[in-house]
Order: structure tokens, then sequence, then C-alpha cells
């Protein structure tokens, strides 16, 4: 369409400019677009981000099962049988089901009393195999540890506290090294958990509680019946495999049907996080979609103003039709302009967007838990570039139907003498 | 080819031109035959709404015919594309307009050059060629001047210069001296009398009955049908 494009920019150059308040005005649309397309788009990256760690907190790929009861008959078995896993399947299932990678059985009590001197707090009290660190994220505090084998085998009285029973119990003090009563029964406290972002809990939030080993908790409380089994495989996409293999497993063992899914319950964070992720998918593209309308708005702003400069360039664009200009020597400036004004706005646009994410990440979001799950918008490269190419795009359709009008001047109307 | 040799510029046979408006259907011009040589200076005279300027817009390539034959240096128009027009106009037409035309927003010298941006012409030759064309109009002086800053006179010198940068064989002229005094006009008038001189072909529209006097031939126009040639007399 354009011979020699060099003199289109030369053209560019020299053609009459735009009365300056209007131009102002087309470029501030853009940039209003622009910076709403790339914050929106942020805030949703932002969100992403942050529901992305926040899954993480509860574990990373990992099924959380727990007891159930029979829905079917099983080998003359009737149904409406309870099934209760123990202590020892733990190794059962570690030693039976190849693609888990990790396995950890939970013992728990709902309500016990903490002490520390004056203060006793009611919280939730968990037993648990060491591997339920990894499982579960149980990061400690510096200064601190997670529970170890010796624990474990000596079944050591220690006590790993979530950071908020920790903050209830010694208030600003370092818990770590000291003792308190667990249901009057002294523990060594070796570790607070490190401050997290978590969601999805089942029983309650990890800040809340403490966790013991469970040799302890079967030493002090007795029971070998688990609350809860947390298994992992050893790559997301063999999960459905190991819950089958687990269900066998132990399905074999207390009597049940594998594939009566009720006779043990599962929590499979793989599937839900596919879930998830398409729904964040989704908001990201309405997001997206609401931002685009908005620079639309923009652009046919800048449509508007080429049209009035075509109207007002009407003679000179017959004058230079009639010294032998070709369509795109006409045509080729005004798409230029158009392209111009949208890429100046779109650039201001998103100069802004970027302070204000600056300034926006300066805001203290600790302590307030919808803000910090809303987390900190984010501009990615991904946006910028998407931002560009929604800007192209309407920089060109609001040059180019402008400058369709121009090259249908007809130079012998424009030209005669009024 | 043979037309060119011997100096024949514009032919045209029994050319018509009808505006369709949709509504009514104007016939602006009926069975013109006109020849016109290398080398000569006619006056296209007729009152308003004769057909003048129509024909101009024809000569010059602005417009098309609607029926006849219309050869410009033996080349036939009909049938060309926008862009063939376009180089046509570039090359072998040069336009002096009664309101000047010039893109009030660039300088004199910037006006002067379109066309040999348009023509491909390259940049040293340009500057060249501009600052000759502008001397030999007299504005030497005046050439990083922009239209606003000059007289109605000198506008339409550097108009003149316009026109005859990609030295067009053929310089079309309508009402050149309407929006000028008398004396800018008669300068003017010498200015195309001197191109004239020089071998320039030349068509002026004019009213004024002084530089139609001036023209070697008169062709007066009435009712889109030429009425009077004075050549054919």
């Amino acid at each position: 369409m354009f011979r020699r494009p060099w003199l289109v920019l030369q053209l560019f150059a020299r053609s009459s400019r735009v009365q300056r308040k209007r131009a102002v005005l087309t470029v501030a649309a853009i940039a209003w677009g622009s910076l709403s397309l790339v914050l929106l788009l942020a805030f949703g990256e932002g969100l992403k981000r942050q529901i992305t760690l926040a899954k993480s907190g509860l574990g990373i790929h990992i099924a959380v099962l727990w007891p159930g009861e029979t829905t079917r008959p099983w080998q003359g078995l009737p149904a409406g049988r309870p099934v209760r896993p123990r202590v020892e399947d733990v190794t059962l299932l570690h030693d039976r089901v190849p693609q888990l990678a990790g396995v950890s059985g939970e013992m728990r009590r709902w309500s016990a009393a903490f002490t520390n001197g004056e203060r006793t707090v009611n919280s939730r009290l968990t037993g648990a195999n060491l591997s339920y660190g990894d499982l579960r994220n149980q990061i400690a505090r510096a200064g601190g540890r997670w529970l170890d084998p010796l624990d474990e085998k000596l079944r050591r009285r220690v006590i790993f506290l979530g950071w908020e029973l920790a903050r209830d119990l010694f208030g600003d003090e370092d818990p770590v090294g000291r003792t308190l009563l667990v249901s009057n029964v002294p523990f060594t406290v070796v570790g607070v958990l490190e401050r997290k972002l978590q969601m999805g809990t089942y029983g309650g939030p990890d800040a809340g509680q403490a966790v013991i080993p469970l040799a302890t908790f079967q030493a002090q409380f007795g029971g070998d019946r688990l609350s809860n089994l947390v298994v992992r495989p050893d790559v997301p996409e063999h999960m459905p495999a190991v819950l089958r293999s687990v269900r066998e497993v132990l399905g074999a063992k207390y009597g049940f049907d594998p594939s009566d899914e009720r006779a043990l319950g599962a929590w499979d964070t793989v599937e839900n996080s596919i879930v998830m992720e398409n729904i964040l998918l989704g908001i990201q593209a309405f997001l997206g979609i609401i931002g685009a309308l908005t620079l639309v708005v923009g652009g046919i702003g800048v449509a508007n103003i080429m049209y009035a400069v075509v109207k007002e360039r009407t003679r000179e664009i017959g004058v230079k039709m009639a010294l032998g200009a070709r369509r795109g020597w006409i045509t080729g400036p005004i798409v230029l302009e158009g392209l111009v004004y949208t890429l100046l706005g779109g650039l201001l646009g998103l100069v802004m967007a970027t302070v204000l994410v600056a300034l926006l990440g300066l805001v203290p979001t600790e302590g307030n838990e919808a803000i910090e799950m809303l987390g900190k918008p984010t501009i990615s490269p991904a946006i910028a570039l998407l931002n560009a190419a929604v800007l192209g795009l309407i920089g060109l359709a609001a040059g180019y139907f402008p400058a369709r009008r121009a090259a249908s001047v007809d130079p012998a109307e424009t030209l005669r003498y009024e | 080819m043979s037309d060119t040799k011997h100096g024949t510029v514009i032919r045209m046979e029994a050319i018509g031109k009808v505006y369709d408006t949709g509504k009514v259907k104007v016939e602006a011009l009926a069975g013109i035959d006109l020849s016109v040589a290398r080398g000569e200076l006619v006056a296209l005279i007729g009152p308003s709404g004769s057909g003048k300027s129509t024909l101009m817009n024809l000569i010059g390539c602005l417009d098309t015919p609607s029926a006849g034959r219309y050869e410009l240096q033996g080349e036939r128009v009909a049938g060309l594309s926008r862009e063939q027009l376009a180089g046509i106009r570039n090359r072998r037409v040069g336009f002096v307009f009664q309101n000047f035309n010039l893109l009030p927003q660039i300088s004199a010298f910037e006006n002067v050059e379109m066309p040999l941006l348009f023509g491909g012409v390259r940049r040293a030759e340009r500057r060249q060629r501009v600052e000759e064309l502008l001397t030999r109009v007299g504005l030497a002086d005046r050439i990083e001047h922009k239209p606003t800053e000059l007289s109605g006179g000198q506008m339409q010198r550097v108009a003149i210069a316009r026109a005859l940068a990609m030295e067009p064989d053929l310089l079309l002229a309508d009402e050149p001296t309407g929006n000028l005094d008398t004396s800018s006009g008669t300068d003017i008038m010498s200015l195309f009398e001197e191109l004239w001189h020089q071998g320039r072909t030349i068509v002026v529209i004019t009213h004024d009955p002084a530089l139609a006097r001036r023209a070697a031939r008169r062709i007066e126009l009435r009712d889109g049908r030429i009425s009077s040639d004075s050549a054919a007399a």
C-alpha cells in the first residue's frame, strides 16, 4: 500500500498540527484507557499470584483423607460401617503405594488447654508424622525448628506452635526454648510457624494450632485412630492413581469397596487448583475485556479527532492530490498520526500505571486479611505486551477509517474556489 | 508519439461530462473538440457555469470525462488508474489556482518542493531546483517564509514556481489574477507571458479582458460547448 515509506514520514512531519487542546484531550483519553487496562490486569495478576501463594500455604499437590462410612455392602459385610485408619497404616501405605512421595497421619484434639504461667488458651492440638512438616508447609520461623526424628523416636514432649497461638501465649516474647503446659503436661517449644497465607483449611488455619510428634500424642492421650491422612504423589498427575491405590490398600484391610468414595473421604487439592486456575483465568479475561473496552472508548476519541483532521485538511489533501500524491501518501500520514496519538497516550497510561502500582506496593497489607488476599497489583511483561498490542490495533483502526475518507476526497471538488 | 513531436499537447474529441447527483443529471460539457499545440497560450473565457472549470479539471486529469476521447501528449487518459493519473498530474501538468492553494503551515521552499517529493527527486537535486525556481519568480529572499508571511502576488509566484517544479509541458491556471490587485495581477500576467515565450504551453481561465487580450488564442465556452475559438476563425 505504501510506496516509499520514508516519504510518508516526511509528509507526516509537514502536515498541519491539530489544535493542541484537542490533541491533549485525546491523548488523555487514551492514557486513561491504557491506565485502566493495565491496572485491572495488574490487580488480576496480583490476585492470581497471591492466591497461588495462599494455596501453597496448605501444601502443594496434596490430598487430605478423612474417616468415613461405607455406603455399599462389600464381601458379605453390610453398608454403614465406619472406616477409621490407624497409625500403623501410614507405614503400610508408604510400603504399598509406589507412586506415593509422602504420607503423614494426623491425630487431633479439638480443644486442648495451653498454659503459659497465668495465661491459658484453648486451641487445637495435632499429633503428626515428621513428613507433615514438608507436606503441609510447616516452616519454622528463624530461631526455631520443625520436629525431628529424635523427637519422634524418643517421644519427646516438644511442641511446634502456630504464630497466633504463640502470640496469644507469649505475647511479643520469643517462645522457642520456653516450656508451656498442654493439658497440664509440660512441653518445650522448639519452633514457631512462619507467617504464611493459607487458603483452604480443615479444622482451622495452621496459625492457631500446635503440632507435636505423633508418637508423643499417642503416649499422652492414647488411641491409635487417625483423624486425617495427608498424601502427596510423586507427580501431580498421579494423584487419581494414588487415591485409588490408597483406597484399594485400606479397602482390603478394613473391608470396603475401593470405589466407595464415602468410605474414605478425600480432598484433592490438585484437582481444586486446576479449577481455581481456570476461574482466575476467567477473572483476568473479564478484567482485560473491561480494560480493553475503556481503551476502545479512547480509540473512538482518536478516530473522531482524525475525522475532524481530515475534514479540516480537505483542501490540503486536494492540493496534494493535484500535485500528484499517490493514495498511500495521503492516507499514510493520517494513519501514522492516529497511531502516534494512541501510542503516546498508551505509553503515558503505562507509566502512570507503573507509578501507581509502585505506590500501592508501599501500602502495608500485613494484618488486614481482605487486602492481604487481594495481593499487590503486579505488572508483568505479558500485561505490557498485551496493552501495546491492543493499543496498536486500536490506533490502526482509529487512523484507518478517517484515512479512507481522506483518500476518497475529490480534488476537483475541493479545489473549486469558493 | 508523432503528436508530441509535432507538438500537440491536448487533443479532445467529443468530450462530454455529466454530473450525476442522483436526482438530477447535469450536463456540464457536451461535445468538446479541442486541440492545443505545444507553445500555445490559450485563454479560456465564458460566463460562470459555462463549464470552464470542468474543462480545466478534465485537461489536468483531476477528473475523468463521461464521454469522448482525450489524449494528453499522445497518451490516452481514459481507463487509467487513480495512481497513474496521480503520476500524470505530477509530471505533465502544473496547476495554478485563483486562491493559490499553498499549504499554510510549511515554508515557500517546502511548498515548491512538494511535487518533487512526489516525483521521487533526490534531496540535493530538490534543493537546487527549488532555489532556482524561487529565484526565477523573484522570491530568492523569501525561501523560508510561510505563505501567511507573503503578499497575494508573492503567494501566486510561489504557486507558479510549484507548478513549474516538475517541468511539466502544460501549465493550467484558473483565474490566476482573480484574487490580486491590478499591479500584482499585471506582474503575474507578465510572468505567464515570459513562460510562454520560453516555450510553455499555457491554458488560462480568466474573466480579465486584459489578460484574455494578451493571449494568442481565445476560446469561449457557453453552456458546455465551445461557442467561439479565435484559432478557428
